[in-house]
């Protein structure tokens, strides 16, 4: 025991909480397992070793033991990389993938969560050594609200408006509303969609927005968010049964064909104005220098 | 092998105007084009698509 035990211990554990506090489980069905979190939890705890050893090591004047933090740079790269491999192997299998925007958005996320973690554990035990315990928890509490804030990105429906519209077909033609989708050859496939299938038209708030939405990724985001909460009325081998989303070209509002399992078009409305607006879809066509 | 927009096969009441390398199935009735598309589109797993009345073709996409 010594003068650093005490705002070491601090440090790790609240980076440790602060670790758990931002791995949440929830319809996004990730990380779900035990095992999953397991290696997150473990790397929060490295991470927040890291960030806290940091303050006592330039205080004993040990000025290279800061290069540690480059090797914890190059080790969450890693992790980025382990949860990009993973997620693009097992999209494979799922019956509408998230699509690599999606994927990588999520592996970004866990990049970004384990440096959030040394930042609050190097400012804690900086203010635990440099000042007092209460001013190291205080700091704590700040770091817990910056990183909420930080978590919580943009939803969908602040970008767009949502209306539903019914599905027709113009011989084999689907459309919604007035946006082509697909041709469906079968009647009994034509009947499937009417009575299984839901149209929702997303109409883009402002100019920016319109490239966001028409965005490949953005859009299997959301087929993939709403197959997710209300399942889908698909299997292999049914390839005609494959939710899709169109854009009409002239005004860039996006037509939605979905095939939910629960027929609850209220529901359905609220999942895709919570769908994420992916951070690589995102662009600022009229922001300049 | 993974084989993207191709045309796996035909099915037509009009013999004379497909052509081509994908196979060709002719059929008498639009009944049997249509049993033989939902057929051939579970086999093939494809999308059985209709071009007019008298021809469907199955998609892999």
């Amino acid at each position: 025991m010594n003068e650093y035990t005490y705002p070491i211990i601090t440090g790790i554990v609240i980076g440790t909480i602060l670790r758990m506090y931002m791995m949440r489980t929830d319809y996004r069905q990730y990380p779900t397992y035990l095992h999953g979190k397991i290696i997150h939890l473990s790397l929060g705890f490295i991470a927040a070793s890291l960030g806290t050893i940091a303050i006592p090591s330039i205080m004993e004047k040990e000025f290279t033991a800061v290069t540690f933090l480059t090797l914890a740079a190059s080790q969450f790269r890693e992790v980025r990389n382990m949860e990009r491999n993973t997620l693009t192997e097992v999209d494979a299998y799922e019956l509408v993938p998230r699509g690599n925007t999606y994927i990588e958005g999520i592996a970004v996320a866990f990049e970004s969560r384990n440096y959030l973690v040394i930042f609050t554990s190097f400012v804690v035990t900086l203010c635990y050594l440099s000042l007092n315990i209460w001013v190291g928890l205080g700091a704590a509490v700040v770091c817990f609200l910056i990183a909420k804030f930080l978590m919580s990105g943009s939803k969908l429906g602040d970008i767009v408006t949502i209306e539903k519209r019914d599905l027709s077909f113009d011989g084999a033609g689907l459309y919604v509303d007035n946006i082509y989708i697909m041709n469906i050859g079968l009647p009994e496939r034509q009947e499937e969609i009417l009575k299984y299938g839901m149209g929702f038209i997303l109409t883009p708030k402002s100019f920016s927005v319109r490239s966001t939405i028409a965005n490949l990724g953005q859009r299997q985001a959301i087929l993939h968010d709403v197959s997710v909460e209300l399942g889908v009325f698909r299997d292999s081998g049914t390839p005609a049964l494959v939710p899709l989303i169109k854009r009409d070209l002239n005004d860039g509002r996006i037509g939605v064909f979905i095939l939910p399992q629960e027929n609850d078009p209220v529901r359905a409305e609220q999942v895709i104005s919570n769908v994420p607006v992916l951070e690589n879809a995102i662009q600022k066509p009229r922001e300049k220098e | 092998m993974k084989m993207e927009k191709a045309i796996l096969a035909s099915i037509t009441m009009q013999e004379n105007k497909v052509h081509g390398s994908a196979a060709v199935f002719n059929c008498d009735t639009k009944e049997e084009m249509e049993a033989v598309a939902a057929n051939l589109e579970a086999i093939l797993d494809g999308i059985a698509h209709r071009l007019s009345d008298q021809l469907y073709i199955i998609v892999k996409h």
